[in-house]
């Protein structure tokens, strides 16, 4: 295992780059991290619609939201990779198309992210700021969305762990992200497909499970500065 | 473009395909679920035990597992986990249907790490004193378990059980990478033999949604059946 890991860390963290496309892990990170970025502000918008006072903008949204959250992110994926250049008329690559099919994917579930913080946020508060003369607008922005957005800090985190995982699909597509590289890998390597699959397994491992513990202690960080107590951790004790 | 061809799905080898592809799509989260409710239920129980050794083995399983994508779980159980068998039940399982085995085996593991948080979360929502009266009454551990906790602690879990079961229906689709022929793969497979990329991909997409639909209906329904009860 180790002179596999010797022979292969660099095609492994950076694919062919620089003398070919950037690849491997760099690129899942990359394109988790791109893909989290561009979704924000989707989620944010198709949250806010979800609890908009106008049923216009709420049903279509609704059912948007729904119909991306009731299909696998491989259809998503597939309907962009087959799609997209017909629609645009210009051939996307398999780093578009990835990156399109996880904004919409990520923006659907962002925004019931978003939707559950604005709820989240006490009533009281929009109706303070409503009476002190702001507009619906204004009191979105500058009242209840600051708030709503603290609150949700531990639930972006763990949606960009989703997001690593999610990047793994890229392999269906060719995308070479590092679970590509690492079936290229195992294709040169040819009998040792245990190990390779291991590594790749550990590789997510550790990149995921850093993010979600650090999720875990901004979480705890956020409730003692709200002076709310986190719930107990201990496991049921069997008393003597 | 051409325009959209009903009946293309209605009959034909086309229709055939997909409609084989759903059904071996229902069958493998239909399979998984048997495998991984039980599995699951031992983890949660580990997870929650009286020895240390026994919780840190549980915690282990569930971060190990939640912590890497499915898609990696099914490279390693397709392409990895065989070569450690011996050559004979190597030959034995190439004979029969190991995508499908593979498949079973990768989203049983990966859907019961899920669905034992849901159960320990649901456990740990019934009060200790549950607990401990249990325990005073004289039932040994798992008796209180089983007759005290585990009965209430159901209304809370079975609604999250069922969208883990939601989860574990659009998983399914990433089976198609090792090659099992569900609906994915069926898709696909009329999208590159007729080029009816449009039809394939919304009989796809409706058959998921409507599946997923069911689910989440069940779920509405249990919750308004078995409201959850408050101590």
């Amino acid at each position: 295992m180790i002179e596999l890991i010797q022979t292969y860390w660099l095609y492994f963290l950076i694919g062919q780059y620089p003398k070919g496309p950037l690849g491997g892990l760099a690129l899942t990170v990359l394109l988790a991290g791109l893909a989290l970025l561009l979704a924000l502000p989707l989620g944010v918008a198709l949250g806010l619609a979800r609890v908009s006072p106008y049923r216009v903008i709420r049903w279509p949204v609704t059912a948007l939201v729904f119909v991306v959250r009731g299909v696998p992110l491989l259809m998503v994926v597939f309907w962009a990779y087959f799609f997209l250049p017909s629609v645009t008329g210009v051939k996307t690559d398999q780093f578009g198309t990835m990156l399109i099919a996880l904004v919409v994917f990520d923006g659907a579930y962002l925004a019931e992210i978003v939707r559950a913080g604005i709820r989240g946020v006490p009533k009281g508060q929009f109706e303070s700021a409503r009476s002190l003369g702001l507009s619906y607008a204004q009191t979105m922005r500058r009242v209840i969305l600051p708030q709503a957005l603290r609150h949700m800090l531990p639930s972006l985190v763990n949606q960009f762990v989703a997001t690593i995982k999610e990047t793994s699909l890229g392999y269906i597509i060719g995308l070479t992200e590092v679970s590509f590289i690492a079936a290229q890998i195992n294709t040169q390597v040819f009998t040792r497909g245990t190990e390779v699959y291991l590594l790749l397994g550990l590789t997510y491992f550790v990149l995921c499970f850093g993010l979600s513990r650090f999720a875990f202690w901004l979480e705890q960080r956020l409730a003692r500065r709200r002076d709310v107590k986190p719930l107990p951790t201990q496991p049921l004790k069997a008393s003597a | 473009m051409p325009s959209f061809d009903i009946a293309l799905l209605q009959h034909g080898q086309y229709h055939d395909w997909l409609l084989s592809g759903l059904w071996v799509s229902l069958l493998l989260a239909g399979l998984t679920l048997v495998f991984a409710l039980p599995l699951a239920v031992l983890v949660a129980l580990l997870r929650i035990s009286p020895l240390a050794l026994l919780r840190w083995l549980g915690a282990a399983y569930v971060e190990g597992i939640r912590n890497v994508p499915l898609l990696a779980h099914l490279l390693f159980w397709y392409f990895g986990a065989p070569e450690l068998l011996p050559e004979a039940a190597r030959q034995w399982l190439y004979a029969g249907n190991i995508e499908f085995a593979s498949a079973v085996v990768a989203l049983t593991l990966y859907t019961a790490a899920y669905m034992a948080e849901d159960i320990r979360s649901g456990i740990r929502a019934i009060p200790l004193v549950q607990f401990e009266a249990g325990r005073a009454l004289g039932f040994g551990f798992l008796a209180t378990m089983r007759r005290v906790i585990l009965p209430q602690a159901l209304r809370v879990t079975v609604p999250p059980l069922i969208s883990q079961t939601l989860n574990l229906w659009m998983n399914t689709s990433i089976a198609t990478v090792i090659g099992v022929a569900e609906m994915m793969y069926q898709a696909a497979k009329v999208e590159s033999t007729s080029f009816r990329s449009v039809e394939a991909f919304a009989f796809a997409t409706s058959a998921y949604l409507v599946v997923s639909l069911v689910i989440t209906g069940l779920g509405a329904w249990y919750h308004h059946r078995y409201p959850v009860r408050t101590a």
